[in-house]
This record gives C-alpha cells, structure tokens and sequence, in this order.
C-alpha cells in the first residue's frame, strides 16, 4: 500500500522535473504538514525570533521532492532510523576503564534526554564554550566512561547523536542565549554566516538567506536550517552530521573550510541553530 | 616550493595559467570605463560554440547553475538565483557583458552574489590551490561573451 503511493509521487515528481527544465527555476516551499507515524506533530513553520532576518523561519523538508518528503512522515521507511536503533544500542553499551555506558548515569533516554536535542548547543561551564552533542557525549567518553573520544564522524558518534536527539523529536528548538558566553559565541557565528569566501566569493546567507526558495542547479535551495541534523542523505545513503554539511557548503564556494568542532564552525552552529528557533527538532531528517 | 611547482603544472594543464599567453591582459590590469571593458582580454575574437560549453560545464562557468537560458534545453536543470539569460545578447552591448562576466559587481553591486570570472576580488579563505587563480581564463571570458552576444 505505502509502496504504491510511493512509486505514484515518484512518477509525479519525474514529471514535474521534466516540465521544470527552463521554466520554472523558482518555487515556493510546499504548502503541506509533516506528521510522523500519524501522531507527532511537527513544527515546519514558525515565527521567527527578534532579530530574525527572515519573515518565517522553514524547514529544509518544505523544499524537498514529495518522495524526500514522504519518507520523513513514516519511521519505518525512514532509513535514518536504522542510525538511531544503532545509537540506542551504543547507549546501553559500557565501554571505557570505568565499565560504564551512558545508561548507567542517565538511564532512560527518553527522559534524561527530552530536551537536549532541542536546547544544543548549550554553555559549559568547565569547558568554558558551548557544546553540542558530539562534543557532550566527547566529554563524558572521557571524564565518566574512561573511554577515547570519538574522532569526528567515526565509530558512535553519529548514530548515538542522532539517538539522542530523536528523543526530542517534535520539540521546538530554543537556545538559551543568556548562560555565560553564549552571546559573543553567537556573535561570532553571525559574522561567519555573512563572510563571503572562496573563489566564488559567496557567504551562507548568499545561498540560504537571499535565494532560499531559488533552485542552483537541481538542488531548491533552503534557508539552511540544522533542526533535522543528523540527517540521513539520499545522495550519500548514510547519516550526514552537521559539521559535515557546514563543511560541504563552505567547500563548495572554493574555500579551505575550518575543522569540525572548530571554534568557528561551533559559533556557526550556536547562530544557525537560533535561526531555526521554533522549529521541532526532526532529527533524522530525510533529505537528498 | 613542491607545492609550487605542483600548482604551476596543474595551472598550465588546465590552462589556468593567463601569464601563457602573450598579449592577454592580466585580471589586475583589466580597465572598466563607463562600465565597458572595450577590448578583447586576448586580442583574439571569441569562440560561440566554445562559451556555450564553458556556460553550461560545471567545472567552468556553470552559468546554469543560477541561470535560466531557454536556448540551452537539453540540459533539464537551470537555477533561478539570477535572472533568465533570454536575450541578454540584445539587452547589453558586448563590452558591457564582459564587465558582467569579468567582474560583476562592477556593473551590478558589491552585494551581488555572481562570482567575477576574472578577478582576483574573492572571498577569504581561497582554496590553496587556487590562489591568484582565477575561475576563468581570458580566452574562456572572451568565448562565453562571443556565446552571450547571440542570445537574442
Ligand atoms: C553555493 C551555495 C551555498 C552556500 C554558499 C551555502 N550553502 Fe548550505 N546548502 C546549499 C545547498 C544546495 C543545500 C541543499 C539544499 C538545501 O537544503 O538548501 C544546502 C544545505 C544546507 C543545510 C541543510 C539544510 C537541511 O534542511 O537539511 C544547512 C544546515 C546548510 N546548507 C548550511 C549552510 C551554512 C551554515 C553555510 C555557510 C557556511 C552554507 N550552507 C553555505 C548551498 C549552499
Ligand atoms: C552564483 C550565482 C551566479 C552565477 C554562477 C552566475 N551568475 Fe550571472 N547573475 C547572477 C545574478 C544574481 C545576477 C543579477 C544581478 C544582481 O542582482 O546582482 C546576474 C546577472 C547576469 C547578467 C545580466 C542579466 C541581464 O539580463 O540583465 C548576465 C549577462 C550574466 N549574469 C551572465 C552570467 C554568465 C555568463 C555566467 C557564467 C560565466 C554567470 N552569469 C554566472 C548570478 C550568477
């Protein structure tokens, strides 16, 4: 039954695409509501907080194809839950000098870990910067599991991540701003998202702010949001982490780009994420 | 100074290299009057058929990627970033497109999100190897503009 209506979309969207050569290189973000599982509500659309630049703060899955789209509205067609039942398993799993797993101190993820996804990154105090969930569950590899860190995107890190944030599927993303210095770390990350660089000499906001709504190319470009990170990437058939998509942006103006959980792309981070503010967290996200 | 040296060769075999050919007006001694840039950069005529493939090569010009141009139907996906490129052979004399290409923001505005094909004016953080390089070479602007010219 799912898969017919799959194959449908699928043949309506290859008829779109023909139709779409020449004509029409614009398109608004569809006009449609994600629920997942014909329960969780998600927030697509939200007022944008104080300062936004933009009148309406969207989600990437508005300007995605309806198959993309259709298959963020299951779990069970979603492949990225395949990362997350992974993840769940790394959560009970102890490792490290100490014979502890994240279970062991945080017990039942869906509780301990409701709001997390929708809060990171948030300040810490002893590392006196903000962290996100890589660096988080980094932290506590080290200082409560006697465990090596995770080198960026390898072994858990992905999977676990995405565990984690799944657990507030539905929630709206808030930062709080106001905790130590959050607010020069956001500082930083907005002049990053304006800086033009490479070759190409274009900034975040040249793809994401102006032309959100634009096709470049076959891609219909977004306004960039990261409340679905990580998310699984058709292209690639595998979770893509954030600093892994900052990265590829940033690449592709002909740039040499900043190491992941680098200072800058963590500024980055904490100012995009604000600019998502009120979206539900929909990690994994499906995109192409 | 191997770095160099590879960068050199690697310059040279994709042409990249302006310095090679005699006559060719480095990207810094480019003159724009009156938003005019009067004079072929080589002093050779450019190539139509050529500057049709560099529009649509992504590796090159990739003007598709942010423009329409229906005379370009084969190819199934253009962008809307910019706008359509349908008669601009018509709306812009020759010299004036060159500008565009060579240098965008000199004819539109420093907020304009086209790249300048032949500028060293570029973002931060150049990619190593392409420092001092620029996206086009003389000759591909001059064949891209000789395309241009016959979008009527
Ligand atoms: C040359 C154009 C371009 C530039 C510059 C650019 N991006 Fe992107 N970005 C894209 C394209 C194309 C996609 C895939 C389609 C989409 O989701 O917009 C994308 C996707 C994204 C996504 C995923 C959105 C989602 O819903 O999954 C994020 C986050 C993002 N970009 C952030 C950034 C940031 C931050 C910068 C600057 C450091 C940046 N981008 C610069 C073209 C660009
Ligand atoms: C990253 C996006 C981008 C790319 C790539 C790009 N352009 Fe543009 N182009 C624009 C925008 C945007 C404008 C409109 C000026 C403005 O608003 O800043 C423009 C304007 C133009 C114009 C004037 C349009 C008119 O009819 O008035 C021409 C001609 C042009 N571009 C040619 C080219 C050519 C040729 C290439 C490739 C060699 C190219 N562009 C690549 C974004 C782009």
């Amino acid at each position: 039954m799912m898969k017919t209506k799959i194959y449908n979309t699928l043949l309506v969207a290859g008829i779109t695409a023909v139709s779409l050569s020449t004509v029409s290189v614009t398109a608004a973000p569809v006009d449609e509501t994600l629920i997942i599982d014909e329960e969780i509500e998600i927030t697509t659309r939200a007022a944008p907080p104080e300062g936004h630049p933009l009148k309406e703060v969207i989600s990437g899955w508005h300007y995605r194809t309806p198959e993309t789209r259709e298959l963020e509205t299951d779990t069970f067609q979603n492949p990225g839950y395949l990362g997350v039942e992974q993840g769940e398993e790394i959560w009970n799993t102890a490792e490290g000098t100490e014979g502890k797993s994240c279970a062991s101190c945080h017990g039942d993820a869906s509780e301990s870990m409701a709001n997390v996804g929708a809060t990171f990154p948030k300040w810490h105090a002893k590392m006196n910067k903000p962290v996100n969930v890589e660096l988080q569950i980094n932290y506590c590899r080290t200082e409560n599991m006697g465990a090596e860190p995770y080198k960026f995107d390898k072994s858990g890190q992905k999977p676990l991540t995405a565990y984690i944030k799944n657990q507030s599927l539905g929630k709206p993303v808030e930062l709080d701003l106001a905790a130590g210095d959050m607010q020069a770390w956001f500082d930083k990350g907005k002049e990053t998202y304006y800086k033009r660089t490479g070759q190409l000499n274009l900034s975040c906001a040249s793809c994401h702010e102006k032309n959100n709504g634009n096709y470049i190319r076959a891609d219909h470009l977004s306004q960039g949001n990261v409340n679905g990170f990580p998310t699984y990437r058709l292209k690639q058939n595998k979770l893509i982490s954030l600093h892994n998509r900052f990265r590829g942006c940033i690449r592709d103006t002909r740039a040499e780009f900043p190491a992941a959980f680098s200072d800058e792309l963590m500024g980055l981070e904490v100012y995009v994420t604000w600019r998502g503010t009120g979206l539900s967290v929909e990690t994994p996200a499906v995109r192409q | 100074m191997r770095v160099q040296l590879k960068t050199l060769l690697l310059g040279a075999l994709l042409g990249c290299s302006t310095a090679l050919y005699a006559g060719t007006i480095a990207p810094g001694d480019v003159k724009i009057e009156g938003l005019a840039i009067a004079d072929s950069l080589t002093g050779v005529a450019g190539d139509a058929a050529e500057g049709r493939k560099i529009f649509a090569n992504r590796k090159q010009g990739n003007c598709l990627a942010c423009h329409a141009n229906s005379e370009m139907s084969e190819h199934l996906f253009h962008g809307g970033v910019g706008p359509s490129l349908d008669g601009a052979g018509a709306r812009w004399q020759p010299e004036m497109l060159r500008t565009i290409v060579v240098n965008a923001k000199a004819v539109f505005t420093e907020e304009t999100v086209m790249p300048g094909f032949y500028s060293l004016e570029v973002g931060e953080n150049v990619r190593e190897d392409l420092i001092g390089k620029t996206i086009l070479t003389a000759q591909q602007v001059e064949d891209v503009v000789a395309y241009l010219a016959t979008l009527k």
